[in-house]
Parts: C-alpha cells; sequence; structure tokens
C-alpha cells in the first residue's frame, strides 16, 4: 500500500464516527479466520520439520557424517547419501553451465534488443507457456530426445541414462522459469539508466553489459539461485531420463567427459527411492536424506531471500 | 526500448564508432536471438516428441485396450477413464486445501497485515514453496496418512488419494497465495479510500470491494494451481499408492493412479520384467494427454491474468 498512513486515517476516522461505541465483531473473527488460514498454512510447515527431525535424530546422531560419505548400501544401517549429494551437485554445475548463459541471453534479448512483433511476443507468450509445463513432461523430452536420439553423445555405456541426459533436462526444464524472473529484473531498471549511456554514445551491447545488466544483478541473483534451488529438489524429470532408483556402483572413468558420460543418481531420487523400501530403519533413513536436502535447499533459498531484502531498491 | 537513440543523421554517424564494433554488436545481439529462439526449439521438441511417440504407441495397439476396469499396462489394459478420474481427485482434494488456505493468507497479506508482519511472513511463504515434492510425499505417507485421514476419515490402507491429495494441495498453497495477493495488491487504493469514505467496514471492504476488483487474478491462481496440482508427481507417486496397475475407483480413501504415478510407475518400472512389450511406451500418450490438460489450463488462466492488466 503506497498511502498507508492516509488510508488508515481515513478509516480510523470514519469508523470511529460511524461505529459509535459498538465493537465490529464480525469484521474481528473475519480477520481471525483469515489469520487462521495463514498460520495453519505455517503450521504445516513446522509440523513438517519437526517430524521429519524427528525421525532422522537417532539416524543422524549415531552415523553423523557417516551417513554423508557413505554409499548406498542394501543395509539400512550401512547406507549413506554421497552419490545422490555428489550426482545433485554435478547435474546442478551442469546447468549452471547450460542453462544460465542461455537464460540470460534469452532474457536479454527479450528484455532489451526485440521490438513488439509477432514473432517476439509469440516467443514470450511461448516462454509463459513452457513455465507451466509438468516437470515430468520435460522428463519424457528428455527421454525422446537425450536418452534415445543423442545416445552417442549422452554415452552408449549408461544407455544415453547418464549425468549429460539429466544435466540437460534439468537445464531445458530450468530455463523458462529463468528466463522470466531474470526478464523482471531487467524490467525493473529504468528507462532513464540507458538513456543516460545512450546519450553518451553506448551502443546497446554496451549499454546492456556495463549499465543495465550491474544493475540489475541482486534482482537476477535471487531468481536465479531460487530457479537452481528448484532444480535441486526436482525428481519426477530424474526418473524418466534414468537417475539410478536402486543400487549404483561408484562411477569409473578416465576423463570428466567418461564419468559424465556414466550412471548417476540424485539426492532427491534417493529419497524416493527408499522411500519405497519397508521397514524402520529405511523410514529413518529417508527422514535423515530428506534433513540434508532441506538443508542444502532452505540454506541456498534463506539467502537469496536475504539478498533480495538487503538489496532491493525502490527506483 | 527502440528508438531511445538520437535521430539527427550526423550523430548517429558519429556515435556508430568503428566497423569492429558494429560487429561485436551483431555477433552479440545474434547470440542472444538465438537463445531466445531456443525456447521454442524446445516446444517443438516437446510436441513432436510427445505426438509422434503417441501416434506410434496408438496405431499398435488394439482401442479397446482403452477401455477396461482400471489401469493395468502389464496385461495390456490402459483404461485413460481410470488416471483422468484419479487426476481428478488428487487435484479437486489439492484445490479444497489450496483455495481457502492460499486465497486466506493472500487477503490477509494484502488487506490487514501491517508491512512489518508482511515481510515477516512472506519469506516463511516463500520457503513452503521452496520445499521439494518428494519431502511433501513423504510427509503425506509418514504423517498425514496414519496421523490425519486414518484418525479422521478411517481406512485401512499405507496409501490414499485423500493424503496425496492433501499433500498436493499444501505445494499448492504457496503458490496460490502468491499470484492471489499480487492480484489483491493490485487494486487501485482509491477504490478502498472510496469505499470507507461511505462508512464500509474494513471486512466490507475486503470482501465486497477488493475481492471482486481482483477476481480475475484470484481466479488465475486457482486455475494455475489447478494445472499445477494436475502436473504434481512425486506426491501421487509416493503417498498415493498405486505401483503399476489400479482399479478405478472414486472413493478418496482408496488408493490408486493418476496421469503423473503412471508415467513415473512405468519409467521406474522399465528395467524391470515387463509384462507387455506395450506398456513402456503408453506413457507417451499419458504425457500427451497431460500436456494438452495443463496447456489448456495455462491458457485459460492467462487469459484471466491479462483480464486484470487491462484494467489497472
Amino acid at each position: 500500500m503506497a498511502s498507508v498512513v492516509a488510508t488508515d486515517q481515513v478509516r480510523a476516522g470514519v469508523e470511529l464516527a460511524l461505529r459509535g461505541r459498538k465493537a465490529d465483531v464480525r469484521g474481528l473473527l473475519f480477520r481471525m479466520l483469515l489469520v487462521l488460514t495463514l498460520l495453519l498454512s505455517l503450521l504445516v510447515l513446522v509440523v513438517l520439520l519437526a517430524t521429519t527431525l524427528v525421525q532422522a535424530w537417532p539416524v543422524l546422531t549415531e552415523r553423523g557424517l557417516d551417513f554423508v560419505t557413505s554409499n548406498t548400501s542394501s543395509l539400512a544401517s550401512r547406507a549413506g547419501v554421497r552419490q545422490g549429494v555428489l550426482g545433485s551437485f554435478i547435474l546442478i554445475a551442469f546447468v549452471v553451465a547450460v542453462a544460465l548463459p542461455l537464460g540470460i541471453g534469452a532474457a536479454v534479448y527479450l528484455q532489451e534488443y526485440a521490438r513488439d512483433t509477432r514473432l517476439n511476443r509469440l516467443l514470450i507468450a511461448n516462454i509463459r507457456n513452457l513455465a507451466g509445463v509438468p516437470s515430468v513432461v520435460y522428463g519424457i523430452l528428455g527421454l525422446v530426445v537425450f536418452v534415445q536420439a543423442l545416445r552417442p553423445i549422452t554415452g552408449n555405456a549408461a544407455s544415453g541414462r547418464s549425468y549429460i541426459a539429466g544435466g540437460l533436462t534439468l537445464s531445458v526444464l530450468v530455463m523458462p522459469i529463468l528466463i522470466l524472473i531474470v526478464m523482471e529484473a531487467l524490467r525493473a531498471v529504468p528507462k532513464s539508466v540507458r538513456e543516460a549511456a545512450y546519450g553518451v554514445g553506448a551502443t546497446r551491447w554496451e549499454v546492456v553489459r556495463s549499465h543495465v545488466l550491474p544493475y540489475a544483478a541482486p534482482g537476477m541473483f535471487t531468481g536465479v539461485i531460487l530457479s537452481l534451488a528448484r532444480a535441486f529438489g526436482e525428481t519426477a524429470p530424474l526418473l524418466l531420463v534414468g537417475a539410478v532408483t536402486g543400487y549404483l556402483s561408484t562411477p569409473g572413468g578416465r576423463n570428466l567427459f567418461e564419468i559424465l558420460q556414466g550412471q548417476y543418481t540424485a539426492l532427491p531420487t534417493q529419497v524416493f527411492s527408499w522411500t519405497r523400501l519397508p521397514g524402520e530403519e529405511w523410514s529413518a533413513n529417508v527422514a535423515a536424506a530428506i534433513v540434508v536436502l532441506l538443508v542444502a535447499i532452505l540454506a541456498v533459498n534463506l539467502v537469496a531471500i536475504l539478498l533480495r531484502n538487503r538489496y532491493e531498491r525502490k527506483w | 526500448m527502440a528508438g531511445t537513440v538520437a535521430s539527427e543523421g550526423l550523430t548517429l554517424e558519429l556515435m556508430r564508432g568503428s566497423a569492429s564494433r558494429r560487429r561485436k554488436e551483431r555477433l552479440v545481439r545474434g547470440a542472444f536471438y538465438g537463445s531466445a529462439f531456443l525456447s521454442l526449439v524446445v516446444s517443438v521438441a516437446i510436441v513432436l516428441a510427445l505426438v509422434g511417440e503417441a501416434i506410434a504407441w496408438l496405431t499398435k495397439i488394439d482401442l479397446g485396450m482403452l477401455w477396461a476396469d482400471g489401469w493395468f499396462p502389464r496385461r495390456d489394459e490402459f483404461d485413460i477413464l481410470t488416471l483422468f478420474v484419479g487426476t481428478i481427485l488428487i487435484a479437486g482434494i489439492a484445490m479444497l486445501v489450496a483455495a481457502p488456505l492460499g486465497l486466506g493468507a493472500a487477503m490477509y497479506l494484502s488487506e490487514f497485515a501491517t508491512p512489518r508482519t508482511r515481510r515477516l511472513l512472506k519469506p516463511i511463504l516463500e520457503t513452503l514453496a521452496g520445499i521439494p515434492s518428494v519431502v511433501l510425499g513423504y510427509f503425506a505417507l509418514a504423517v498425514i496418512q496414519p496421523e490425519v485421514v486414518k484418525s479422521i476419515f478411517g481406512g485401512t490402507g499405507a496409501f490414499s488419494y485423500l493424503s496425496a491429495g492433501i499433500g498436493v494441495g499444501i505445494l499448492t498453497i504457496p503458490l496460490v497465495a502468491s499470484i492471489a495477493e499480487d492480484a489483491m495488491f493490485a487494486v487501485p487504493n482509491s477504490l478502498r479510500e472510496a469505499a470507507y469514505g461511505i462508512g464500509a467496514r474494513p471486512r466490507t471492504v475486503a470482501i465486497r470491494v477488493v475481492f471482486p476488483a481482483a477476481v480475475s487474478g484470484i481466479v488465475a491462481s486457482l486455475i494455475l494451481g489447478l494445472s499445477r496440482a494436475t502436473g504434481e508427481t512425486m506426491v501421487v507417486a509416493i503417498a498415493a499408492g498405486a505401483t503399476g496397475g489400479a482399479l478405478r475407483t472414486v472413493n478418496p480413501l482408496d488408493g490408486g493412479q493418476t496421469m503423473t504415478g503412471a508415467i513415473s510407475s512405468l519409467a521406474i518400472g522399465s528395467d524391470q520384467v515387463r509384462g507387455s512389450i506395450l506398456a513402456f511406451p503408453s506413457l507417451y500418450f499419458v504425457g500427451l494427454l497431460l500436456f494438452v490438460l495443463t496447456f489448456l489450463l495455462n491458457v485459460v488462466s492467462e487469459r484471466f491474468v491479462r483480464r486484470v492488466r487491462k484494467t489497472y
């Protein structure tokens, strides 16, 4: 509310005059009801975190770091999430390498270069729609294109179900969201900044590189982190492009490319496959793996939100 | 953004600078255009992949297989209606959870909360949005089903549509809340002031002025929520309970299969012994249906959002 003070004064004055001494009980009840809905949503979050932590506590205290540094195993007491954590970070690195430059480039084109033509409008509408496509559909795309059609690149040994396939699928999945967020950050930079740069003779690229991008950086950064966190927790598409849900042997490979062509798993995939195993012990392992997953994601989210609150500026 | 450069011929020539500078400019522009165009390639690839594989599958099966008592891909029974009913059940339950909670939270944040409370509560709601769906799936299986569903509604199994639906609903709350809050927040203050000016109470202003003025955005938030709930996979795969096949049922206390659940269980079952060679590729057909369904929902909600933008 831009003019909170003014509205509140008007409201208070008029209310007082009209209401007299009678209290607005129904208004108060309505307000309580709204607060209740909000609190209920937050309560769910608290209960979720608390129960997971309680379930995970024995595993986390008894095994400690051992849980994070052990490989998967068919024995619940020896199974750990090392390969999942490693796999997730490699996948995210892949997304950063592929989706980040392409996403920022596309956003800069659509926001800074594109005129209001039919084709450009189509591009933007299309990106909006892509952002709403369920993630499992991206998994099918990855299965058809990356796992099957591009198998020579994604790795014959793993029958295409490799880091490269998973990383590319996640990149394609994240890109539309990334583009929309970066476009919004670019849009928030006022025109006057651009005009000042054009005024002293900068070309469009020079304006973008040395003025628009630096000013938009905090907003872009937040958006990028949030979409990476989303990619980190994504499970459904990875099931289709072959993240290993069972036992995984330690990857072999002479160089980086061969490792990337090998089989992989990811942390959320491990969580999923463990939920399907019976017994208390596995249930505790699931909770412990979720704690590891949430610590990573929530820490990253928190950093992003704090950064935004710190650097958010009004023009 | 176009046409901001000064238009006198002489200055423009001077400003253009050297040929190498212009070449670089063209190169950069081309690279950016290429990455923007890539999104169109991706959409075309999605449609082609889905349509091509789905048609290939349809030509191989007996169309009678699409009508059966349930979804049993390993027995060549591909009853799409089972998946449809399951999807609608889950999405419906999810919206019963997400619509009141999401809209209530949105209205409180937009109309009643002080700026300080807003700054405190919004990040928490955004945190809820960042929780991966696989976590909610576990939560639905380990907490909602035994503690909530069984103790209130009864039921015997470890899985149910109801617990998965509630889990999906929790995932959808932040989406509904944030879009609805944007819509209500965008209602100009002059409307509120006019209402207060003729003696309306805050509750009346919220319900009779802000809500109708923001109704397009609110509807859009609900439709987008529905689309998200329809496409949600992991919660269903973990907590709804059907791996492989499921009978058609409309009882929310039963476990069963949805479109997304069917896709994921076909995907992870692919390395096991398959009952039928037709089973695995059926996921392309289900995927195509899911894509079309969510696409339509998204287009409709986009329409509503545009109506808001036009008004104010």
